[in-house]
């Protein structure tokens, strides 16, 4: 088949970079989590452990609530940034004026470095110096991150919002940018109102681009570490402390390595299937849909 | 039909008021950040207000001039444009071969490229570490704390995401249009040139801008596989925290600058898509 080596020869380059930083890198991962491993321990080196650590890590009760945590943070972000993409990549695709500005500036949080996010929503919050604590309790509302557990997960939650909807809406945009205009001109000469075309038209056609953004987020949600390191360092207490994070302490200020990959490990598979069961009943409801 | 006009008069007036409440609240934080870049330390604690009328200059200047950051800008600028440019070069390509070849296992191939992008960043980075610092190394040639080895780490998380966004896209490009084309003689790359960049342009241009940023922002790669040559500006804003205290002012300074370049890109590339969005002339 002549055809399928072309395809082979434009996958090529693709397959040997990622090969290179992605998957030599896990084989090596992988390798670690079956051994024992500590910097500070008496035994320095890898010292085989079977699995272990994957059966201590099935009753860890730390790494479970991180993992649990982590899924809350998940479904609360990534559900909300969903909705809020889809309403303004739906709102932004009309014309109007001033909709290059506005398009503009919805997209600038995405813009700032998610370290510096964290680091401008601390100074928006921390007691005694932030905006948000001080007008907060002018009005009667006490606010401290540093104390309360519920507040500081809602506050990453926010953060997280406002940080990557854009994201959400400006991959939307790039899969209507290449949608056919018929159906859309079709539609508006029947007279199908706004909620119609939304309906049965945007969402239906849109379907590959929303399943891509809702993966994305997904997985990127679920390994936070970077951005509510900085707003909250996983604090107070364990309340922010997401899995990630949780991994983080352990590979590198407790140097743990091979517990720290297998706990990895553990995730990547975690987060792997979670996407594959997604993407199976997406495709399944399609399928139904169609026949 | 004047009932209707009205109906849309207040819509119109709405759909501003929605925006607009949008905008503030999405400016805010930076606002926030760009109020405390021009505070000075003492300022900072004892100044509350929600306005600036002086700008305290020192907080810029002596990063940028005194300082390595400069040097950090232009790293940054180097790797993270260097990465957009291979990254999708090679996406368009795997995502053109996905989309239209039936390969063996392409589905499963598909999928690995995405699972990536989900490894969790803490345990990954020691392996990176040993690659660029011990494994491939020719004498005192390595990939650690070089520009090229930034490039190639990035394409971890940026070639699974673009593949995947390419790929729904190329994927609502009728076929029926390479079909055209191959009759006419055009060769696979042909094709791909003149057919599927040109249609799929609007979407390579928010795909480039998204790796763009992405490599632009990422910091636990560049903090683990750097150390002096090849620093970025975002590895540069940890140093502000520091032992003694941070130096949120300098800190938020370095914040801006380093924001500027991300937003150019963005009002490029913004003005340059809605060309390729029309649905609006439709609905009018």
């Amino acid at each position: 088949m002549k055809s399928s080596k072309t395809a082979w020869g434009l996958l090529a380059p693709t397959l040997i970079i990622l090969g290179l930083v992605g998957l030599l890198p896990f084989i090596y991962v992988l390798y670690v989590g079956f051994h024992d491993w500590m910097i500070f321990a008496k035994v320095s080196g890898l010292v085989w452990a079977g699995v272990d650590n994957y059966r201590e890590l099935v009753f860890d009760e730390d790494f479970l609530a991180a993992l649990g945590r982590g899924l809350r943070f998940t479904i609360w972000t990534v559900s909300i940034q969903m909705v809020l993409g889809l309403l303004l990549a739906h709102l932004l695709m009309k014309k109007f004026k001033g909709r290059g500005f506005f398009r503009a500036i919805h997209a600038l949080p995405l813009t700032v470095a998610p370290l510096v996010v964290g680091a401008t929503w601390r100074l928006l919050t921390i007691p005694g110096l932030g905006p948000l604590p001080f007008y907060l309790n002018k009005i009667g509302i006490d606010y401290n991150i540093g104390w309360s557990a519920q507040q500081a997960f809602f506050t990453t939650v926010l953060m997280h919002i406002w940080h990557w909807t854009p994201f959400v809406t400006l991959t939307f945009l790039a899969g209507l940018s290449a949608l056919p205009k018929e159906p859309f001109e079709g539609a508006m000469v029947d007279g199908a109102n706004q909620w119609q075309i939304f309906r049965y038209i945007f969402l239906p056609m849109l379907k590959p681009v929303i399943l891509i953004a809702l993966f994305l987020r997904i997985m990127d949600a679920l390994r936070i570490v970077d951005e509510v390191w900085m707003l909250t360092g996983g604090g107070p207490g364990t309340a922010t402390r997401y899995v990630g994070i949780h991994i983080w302490r352990v590979v590198f200020p407790m140097t743990n390595y091979g517990y720290g990959s297998a706990m990895s490990v553990l995730l990547l598979y975690f987060i792997i299937v979670v996407c594959w069961l997604l993407l199976t009943v997406i495709t399944q409801a399609k399928r139904e849909a169609g026949t | 039909m004047k009932q209707s006009a009205r109906r849309k008069g207040l819509k119109q007036v709405f759909l501003y008021i929605v925006w607009i409440a949008l905008t503030l609240i999405t400016l805010f934080p930076i606002y926030w950040m760009f109020l405390i870049s021009a505070r000075s330390r003492v300022e900072l604690f004892s100044n509350r207000n929600l306005y600036q009328t002086t700008i305290f200059w020192e907080n810029f200047v002596r990063p940028l001039f005194q300082g390595v950051y400069g040097q950090y800008v232009v790293n940054s600028l180097i790797v993270a444009t260097g990465n957009t440019l291979l990254v999708v070069v090679l996406a368009v390509l795997a995502a053109y071969a996905l989309s239209r070849y039936r390969v063996k296992g392409g589905q499963n191939i598909f999928f690995w490229t995405i699972t990536n992008r989900m490894a969790p960043p803490a345990a990954f980075m020691l392996p990176l570490f040993l690659l660029y610092s011990r494994v491939l190394r020719i004498g005192d040639l390595q990939l650690y704390d070089t520009h090229i080895g930034l490039i190639l780490v990035y394409c971890v998380f940026n070639l699974p995401f673009a593949i995947w966004l390419l790929k729904g896209i190329i994927d609502g490009i009728p076929t029926s249009l390479d079909d055209a084309a191959r009759v006419d003689g055009a060769s696979t790359v042909g094709i791909i040139r003149r057919i599927i960049v040109p249609l799929a342009a609007p979407g390579i241009a928010i795909t480039a801008l998204l790796a763009w940023i992405f490599a632009w922002n990422e910091f636990l790669f560049a903090t683990t596989l750097t150390s002096v040559k090849a620093r970025t500006i975002t590895t540069g804003l940890v140093e502000f925290v520091t032992v003694v205290g941070t130096n949120w002012g300098e800190m938020a300074a370095m914040a801006i600058i380093s924001l500027l370049p991300a937003l150019l890109f963005l009002v490029l590339v913004q003005r340059y898509i809605i060309a390729g969005l029309t649905f609006g002339a439709v609905r009018e």
